[in-house]
């Protein structure tokens, strides 16, 4: 099956799922030790070391020439990833991030993607997010980068071409894991820290904010071709 | 008679737990879902939905689920939202600690007690004293 065409409008398919899971796992890969750090100040030390792992298994599935049909679409590149990230990663950040691949995954379907179809993919990662780790803005973690960028999605609407849309969601998802440093963190391993907490990123928002950076830098690398 | 799944990070804490509760109730059916692979910590969802399975099928009045920390209850959570409603009404998952509710609620379901009243057994124990009365 044909990906769909990619426009400067952007219809965001398949091709640029894929980028997307590409660039994310080197970026991890590359970002490890970094993320492990953030976690070991704050958590239990392992987030680098097992979202590594489950991007890893993510490439071997994309290189994996029997899984063509997982590639057919979007929406079944999501949901294959989520459920790597379920069976590989663990722990919290395991459940979190894998419930958000599958539900952005089963709500895009086999649509191609604009702007529009991206507030949805954010939305559904969102409530997937929120409805199984009850945190709100503020609580130091992933959220706090997650909100902001589908917000910023949002304010962009469908009228903006989907490269400057998703840098900007990007840009929002940056600013929102850097602010959470100061915060006490009130979930998740670092809340028993308390006050301790504060001073230290979050790393499940920094991880959110580098997944982010990758989706817009693969729409974009898609727009300007290959 | 009801059955017990242990959640918990670490794989030797579920395996020398799950010795604990049998050591108390040889017959009661126990199940565990601790660590990742590698040896790594964690609680892993698919891991969790398996040990679910296993221990509806080996307990016929139902199953006690126990937690140790953070994630767990997301993979539980996760796990429980993969099964046929019919199989969700059949399990409970209680705040007990792990260790003295599971054992409690063991020699509750060993000596025949509903769902409900293994519960209970779970929560007395978590709150039982543990200090020697003198």
């Amino acid at each position: 099956m044909d990906a769909p065409a990619v426009g400067v409008r952007g219809a965001l398919g398949a091709r640029v799922v894929e980028r997307w899971l590409r660039l994310a796992a080197a970026a991890i890969h590359e970002q490890r030790d970094w993320l492990t750090a953030l976690d070991a100040a704050i958590g239990d030390g392992d987030h680098g070391i097992n979202l590594d792992r489950g991007f890893a298994g993510i490439l071997a599935d994309l290189d994996d020439p029997d899984r063509a049909g997982a590639r057919a679409s979007s929406g079944t590149l999501l949901v294959a990833a989520g459920r790597r990230v379920l069976g590989l990663v663990g722990g919290a950040s395991g459940a979190l991030y894998g419930r958000a691949l599958i539900r952005a995954g089963e709500r895009l379907g086999d649509d191609a993607w604009g702007v529009e179809a991206a507030v949805a993919g954010f939305d559904a990662a969102l409530d997937a997010v929120v409805s199984l780790g009850h945190a709100t803005v503020g609580d130091k973690t992933l959220v706090d980068a997650l909100a902001p960028a589908r917000d910023a999605l949002r304010v962009a609407g469908p009228g903006m071409d989907l490269p400057t849309a998703l840098r900007r969601a990007a840009d929002a998802a940056e600013g929102g894991a850097l602010a959470t440093v100061p915060l006490v963190a009130r979930k998740g391993r670092a809340s028993y820290l308390g006050e301790r907490s504060a001073g230290h990123q979050d790393p499940g928002a920094a991880s959110t904010a580098m997944l982010v950076r990758c989706l817009a830098d693969a729409a974009a690398a898609e727009v300007a071709g290959p | 008679m009801v059955g017990l799944v242990l959640v918990a990070h670490s794989a030797e804490l579920v395996r020398g737990l799950a010795a604990m509760v049998r050591q108390a109730a040889p017959a009661v059916p126990v199940e565990g879902a601790g660590g990742l692979s590698h040896g790594r910590l964690g609680t892993s969802a698919p891991d969790v939905a398996a040990a679910l399975a296993r221990a509806l099928a080996a307990g016929e009045d139902g199953v006690l689920v126990f937690l140790d920390l953070g994630s767990a209850g997301m993979a539980v959570e996760l796990a429980l939202e993969t099964l046929e409603p019919g199989d969700r009404r059949r399990i409970r998952v209680t705040d007990a600690p792990i260790v003295e509710g599971a054992v409690h609620a063991a020699i509750a379901a060993a000596a025949g007690d509903d769902l409900d009243a293994v519960v209970a057994a779970a929560d007395l124990g978590g709150r039982a004293p543990k200090r020697p009365a003198g």
